[in-house]
């Protein structure tokens, strides 16, 4: 039944060279744990990609119960976390996957660092590699502000006081990110919509062009 | 050009169905692995399978940090609340350090916002140009590595150093958390001294902490001595000294009271 249904369909779309390259690729010994314990460390770009899941899964179910104003924010995560089942397991994941993300993404740079493996051809794989991390800093920034607590008003306020003194660019920066001349009602507008809607979709589309590029170029021999 | 000199010979153009693709052009092709012809396996469902495994056991480990934790929500934002320290999330601690120290603060801030982050972030992204040779080594590149290396203790360093001084900061800061808002012996003598005193001005009516730090369980963090030090010579520069216009009797039997207030 399965496989007729997908006969049918792979008979008129051809799908199975989509899949088939991606599945049929050669993987090399140097970088499956099963054959060497220490290859582990080639699982860390897997497991940055395996965080950001976690991370795009529970932010779509908080933001069912999200509500982006100042009035409504800080409420909205309280009962979330407090009365909705299982709220408080979804935010934690959130919460804490954001400080986990940034710590895989930061032992993959290392292990791609100090493999060398930025090397010629790779060089553009890593700069969009970069461009991820930097996307991943913006979303923990934006983030952060978005439970409208003390902590995330006061950080973001010296955050942006920071970007600020930058000379000349720094008070059209200031204006940007807060919207106005406050951290206020149109920043947290302003914070929900680059963190759900602008960074991941230029983080979805770097992913994108970082995991084309590693499978085009595969990956970096053994040292 | 020399070998098209009359113009007539024109090169016959094959392109791929009805697409601008050459026809002959050369298909780039992912490298295989033969040149190291070990155990190498196709990627799904072989490969996926142990990175899965890995996966496995780390989402083990950040399902138990996720149920042993709970994510912190302190109370709702307050702007005119000036006595709270603000602290960025931890990965930006290390840039936040940095302004802290007077050579990138101040007239040279723009040497902490700027120049230090943009040297490290410019040379990062440069990486693969700035670190030409083949060999990919450590050992073989020990100024790369060095570098690198150089990098990472700094930021542990200042990460830590603003976590440090952020703790430090905390302990004597106005307003933080205090699970018992009762105040121990509230009809003693020691009470009435605090009340007819400046110290209530700053520490609040219920010991809660106004423009100054909290006294609720004081007497567990401080020593009768401390407290008494910080009476007669003030404290952090904030506290003036001499504000407790009493006896030293009634400093004695004000200490104690303080010293009463305990929490579990």
């Amino acid at each position: 039944m399965l496989r007729a249904i997908y006969d049918w369909v792979d008979e008129r779309l051809d799908i199975t060279p989509l899949w088939r390259d991606v599945a049929d690729h050669e993987v090399p010994e140097h970088v499956n744990p099963a054959h060497h314990f220490s290859a582990f460390i080639y699982c860390f770009g897997g497991l940055t990609f395996f965080v950001v899941v976690i991370q795009i899964l529970s932010g779509m179910f908080l933001a069912m119960y999200y509500v982006p104003d100042i009035i409504n924010a800080h409420a909205s995560v309280k009962f979330l976390q407090n009365e909705v089942a299982m709220g408080a397991i979804v935010r934690g994941m959130h919460h804490w996957g954001a400080s986990v993300a940034i710590v895989m993404l930061f032992l993959h740079t290392l292990r791609v660092f100090f493999t060398g493996s930025y090397k010629h051809p790779r060089e553009f794989n890593w700069v969009v590699g970069m461009l991820i991390f930097f996307v991943m800093l913006g979303l923990g920034f934006t983030g952060y502000l978005l439970p409208w607590d003390n902590k995330a008003y006061f950080a973001t306020k010296v955050g942006v006081q920071i970007a600020a003194s930058v000379p000349y660019l720094g008070p059209y920066i200031a204006t940007f990110l807060q919207g106005g001349d406050i951290v206020g009602a149109q920043t947290i507008a302003r914070f929900f919509a680059l963190h759900v809607f602008f960074f991941p979709a230029a983080l979805l589309a770097l992913l994108g062009a970082h995991f084309i590029l590693i499978r085009r170029q595969g990956i970096s021999g053994p040292l | 050009m020399a070998h098209n000199q009359d113009g007539n010979h024109k090169e016959q153009v094959h392109y791929v169905g009805d697409s601008r693709v050459r026809a002959n052009r050369k298909k780039m092709y992912p490298p295989d692995y033969t040149e190291f012809p070990h155990k190498s396996e196709a990627f799904f469902p072989d490969f996926l399978l142990k990175e899965w495994m890995v996966a496995a056991v780390f989402l083990v480990g950040f399902m138990t940090l996720v149920m042993a934790e709970e994510p912190p929500l302190g109370d709702i934002a307050d702007p005119t609340n000036t006595g709270f320290l603000p602290v960025p999330d931890w990965y930006f601690l290390f840039m936040y350090q940095l302004l802290k120290y007077k050579w990138a603060s101040g007239p040279f801030v723009v040497i902490g916002t700027l120049v230090l982050p943009g040297i490290l972030f410019t040379s990062l992204i440069l990486a693969p140009w700035l670190d030409r040779s083949k060999e990919r080594r450590p050992s073989k590149r020990p100024v790369t590595i060095g570098l690198m290396l150089v990098a990472i203790v700094s930021v542990c360093a200042l990460t830590w150093a603003a976590e440090a001084e952020h703790e430090t900061q905390l302990e004597s800061a106005v307003g933080s958390p205090t699970k018992n808002k009762q105040i121990v012996d509230a009809n003693s003598e020691g009470h009435k001294l605090y009340q007819e005193n400046a110290c209530i001005r700053c520490h609040g009516e219920q010991l809660q902490g106004k423009n100054g730090p909290p006294l609720l369980g004081v007497g567990n963090r401080r020593t009768a001595e401390q407290i008494n030090e910080y009476i007669n010579e003030g404290k952090g520069g904030v506290m003036p000294a001499g504000m407790f216009q009493g006896s030293p009797e009634q400093q004695k039997i004000l200490v104690n009271w303080l010293m009463e207030q305990k929490q579990k």
